[in-house]
């Protein structure tokens, strides 16, 4: 009698958890490419762990709050690591919905990977699309920042340079005209050699190297 | 009292003016590609060949006339024969055309440049979709890097036709690339000697430590035996000989005026023989230094595309035969797919197609050139390397000194004929004269800042320069060998520089070089006829690659136009000249 039951309990359970099966999702782990030499063997306690994070995830979900590990059901276990599952309600006749199943593991999807190590790459969830992390949006550019300041700088120079420029010709314009000026001064006596013909207007007046200074005429004794 | 020419505070700036102005963008992206296509380790042979037998000539040639000359393009060449100020009006248009789409490379540097100090670089993820499910379509399509550049960086459009709007991110950085410009020439050769050293010896820092860095890399041995090991039976192919010629001519930016305005501040005593043959080999000797870089660098990237693609038909096997995790590896691929073949023939044949056949030689085959390369393959190089966002910053800044460096010989070419002009330097200073040119250029540049102005830069990219350059060449060549006289130039500078022209020169000068050009003439426009109507590389979203259209009229208009704006100076000019003087002996008859 008792085996009668049990083998009716497991014909049902059995009958829940099919590859394909109504509500049942595809779970594919992939522990050596995420880990390498600290990989975890997938036994039975590991299977446990699982049936605990889907419930823990069903829990979350109103009107769900009593969900046991008992009613989370797997099957198909494979090598690879792959397996299907499906949550069942209290009575144990019949699955929960897809859709509610779908959106308590993408609430908890995030803490379902850090326990097994695992990211969304190597423990995929087939059908169960993931939430991908928004990127980073500054209010202003960083791109805009950097030009800004590249900018300013440039211009900055920009201005010095050409200012420079203009008092460096200035100057040399009154230079040009103190020349002129003295050229006019000069207009009724003779220039020679273009040298302006009255030194003593000009301070400091002009020496004349072909002649000795006063020192070296007078021949040291 | 006369002004004095401006000039060089040492011989040494002068060398690394030229370094500079040669040494730019052409050897890091176009060499490379050369390298490949054409036999790898042997396609050197043609190379220096090429470069002894033409470019250490010609470039002696260009520079032994500016110093001689010693005034700008315009100017020297009409001192040679009033008839052939042609030429040098042809190589001002030239370098005009030139400095007007360059530019926007630098544009795009500073793009990349800014873009750099994020983390992640941003070319290497895709950004989400609407709904945030996904990647974005085109994203997947192509690839992250691929994406960042047609879609981020240029926003193209689908063909030449649909312009689109101008793109503001473009437009500032192409005015800032302008004001870098100005700032550097705005005050002549006393400014730009100094920069030149900054631009003419960073890029070679940066190389050297991309060169260690990219010999340490995975795989990088994989790209530098691929691309040394020489295939002989190229140096039959005529194509190898022509491209190795048409590479040393362009990397060394003769016929453009620059070298010529250049040499015109240099002291008439300067052994201009001497730099050239330095500035030549130097060129070469970086366009190889870069190819190793390169290759090692495609190795790379090459071998990690290898690699996961062997792990994407990895992870299709285990996953569709629920084979235990990583009992396949690259080593047993192939035997277990044998295996699998055999035991599960009907599952095996509805996989089979799916499988890709991964091959490290069809990646390493994928060459790549031009904008491509320095902006698509290399910046997917970098976002795989540790701290990218150093070798990111490293990177783009040196292509921005390359860019700069050639812009600021551009820039002279049109420049110092300008100032030798006393008309015009009479009534502008020469910061107004360099200011109004940046501005003129850069306002036409914006052009190639709108969403089909890729294809645009295209276009001025493949056919400003080449055929013009060519023709101009040659009629400087012939004009100083036979319209000067070898005779009379050689006295000249053996007068000036008390250094007698060697056999040799005045041999290559007279024949060999002359001989070159034509044949490399008579080859591009044998090439451009026998092509048919002209095509070019449009991206299409959807698909996210390029696929190839045909221009449409009036884009062959503009290249009919660039080519025919350059080369019809020389022969308008000489009738202009000869006209004049027609006209003068007519007026001067009556009074003798």
């Amino acid at each position: 009698m008792l085996w009668l039951l049990f083998s009716l309990v497991t014909a049902t359970h059995a009958e829940l958890c099919q590859p394909g099966g109504e509500n049942a999702f595809k779970v594919r782990l992939s522990i050596k490419t995420a880990l390498g030499e600290k990989a975890y063997a997938w036994d039975v306690n590991e299977e446990y762990l699982f049936k605990a994070m889907v419930a823990f995830s069903m829990r979350k979900i109103p009107h769900r709050e009593t969900t046991e590990i008992s009613h989370v059901l797997l099957c198909n276990v494979t090598q690879r690591v792959s397996f299907w599952f499906v949550v069942t309600d209290s009575s144990k006749n019949h699955t929960l919905p897809a859709a509610e199943v779908q959106s308590a593991i993408r609430m908890n999807r995030n803490r379902i990977n850090n326990v097994f190590f695992l990211n969304d790459q190597t423990l995929e969830f087939l059908k169960i699309p993931t939430t991908l992390a928004p990127p980073l949006d500054p209010s202003v550019p960083i791109w805009i920042i950097i030009f800004g300041v590249t900018f300013s700088i440039v211009i900055v120079a920009i201005t010095l340079l050409i200012l420079s420029g203009m008092w460096q010709r200035r100057r040399k314009n009154k230079e040009m005209s103190e020349a002129v000026d003295d050229d006019d001064k000069c207009e009724n006596f003779t220039i020679e050699n273009g040298i302006p013909c009255d030194p003593l207007d000009m301070k400091g007046g002009r020496i004349n190297d072909a002649f000795m200074t006063e020192d070296e005429r007078l021949t040291p004794l | 009292m006369e002004k004095a020419r401006p000039q060089w505070s040492n011989p040494l700036q002068f060398v690394f003016a030229c370094i500079s102005y040669a040494v730019g963008l052409g050897n890091v992206w176009r060499f490379p590609y050369l390298c490949q296509m054409y036999g790898g380790g042997s396609f050197l042979v043609p190379y220096l060949i090429m470069l002894i037998v033409e470019g250490m000539p010609l470039l002696y040639l260009e520079l032994a006339v500016g110093q001689h000359m010693r005034q700008g393009s315009i100017g020297a060449w009409r001192t040679i024969s009033p008839y052939l100020s042609g030429v040098g009006v042809a190589s001002v248009v030239v370098s005009f055309f030139l400095c007007m789409y360059y530019n926007i490379i630098n544009a795009w540097a500073f793009w990349y440049l800014f873009h750099s100090f994020q983390d992640p670089l941003p070319w290497s993820v895709c950004p989400l979709n609407s709904n945030r499910t996904g990647y974005e379509e085109e994203c997947e399509a192509a690839s992250s890097t691929q994406y960042f550049w047609y879609r981020k960086t240029l926003n193209i459009s689908p063909s030449i036709q649909e312009s689109g709007a101008v793109q503001w991110e473009q437009a500032l950085c192409l005015i800032l690339a302008w004001l870098t410009v100005y700032l550097c020439i705005l005050r002549g050769t006393a400014s730009t000697g100094k920069v030149m050293y900054f631009t003419a010896l960073l890029p070679y820092c940066v190389l050297i430590i991309y060169l260690g860095r990219g010999l340490t890399l995975h795989g990088a041995t994989n790209g530098l035996m691929y691309m040394f090991t020489p295939k002989m039976e190229q140096l039959a192919n005529p194509k190898t000989w022509i491209n190795a010629a048409t590479q040393i001519f362009f990397s060394l930016g003769l016929g453009m005026g620059s070298l010529i305005a250049f040499a015109s501040y240099n002291e008439p005593s300067n052994n201009c023989q001497k730099h050239a043959i330095i500035v030549s080999l130097i060129n070469s000797a970086t366009s190889i230094f870069a190819s190793i870089v390169t290759f090692s660098i495609y190795g790379f990237k090459a071998t990690l595309n290898y690699e996961s693609c062997l792990n994407k038909v990895i992870l299709l096997l285990t996953n569709s035969f629920d084979l235990e995790d990583g009992f396949l590896t690259a080593s047993n691929l192939e035997q277990v797919k044998g295996y699998l073949a055999s035991a599960y023939p009907s599952k095996y044949s509805e996989v089979f197609p799916l499988i890709k056949n991964c091959s490290l030689e069809s990646e390493l085959d994928t060459a790549v050139q031009g904008t491509g390369l320095a902006f698509i393959v290399y910046s997917e190089a970098i976002k795989n390397m540790e701290v990218s966002q150093l070798w990111s910053v490293l990177y783009f800044f040196m292509l921005l000194m390359l860019g700069i460096g050639s812009m600021l010989g551009n820039t002279a070419a049109i420049l110092t004929p300008l100032t030798d002009s006393k008309v015009i330097s009479r009534h502008l200073p020469k910061e107004v004269l360099s200011g109004l040119v940046c501005l003129i250029n850069c306002a036409v540049g914006m052009l190639f800042t709108m969403e089909a102005g890729n294809y645009w830069f295209d276009i001025f990219n493949d056919y400003t320069a080449t055929l013009s350059l060519l023709l101009i060449v040659l009629v400087e060549t012939i004009a100083v060998c036979y319209v000067y006289g070898l005779r009379r130039f050689e006295s000249d500078l053996k007068a000036k520089t008390g250094r007698t022209l060697s056999w040799y020169w005045k041999g290559l000068w007279a024949g060999v070089s002359p001989l070159l050009i034509v044949s490399l003439f008579f080859f591009y426009l044998s090439d451009y006829i026998l092509m048919g109507t002209l095509q070019y590389q449009a991206w299409d979203a959807s698909q996210g690659r390029l696929v190839t259209k045909d221009y449409p009229p009036y884009a062959l208009a503009v290249i009919g136009l660039l080519v025919a704006s350059s080369t019809m100076c020389i022969p308008l000019m000489a009738l202009g000249a000869f006209i004049m003087r027609h006209l003068r002996k007519g007026d001067a008859t009556p009074v003798a």
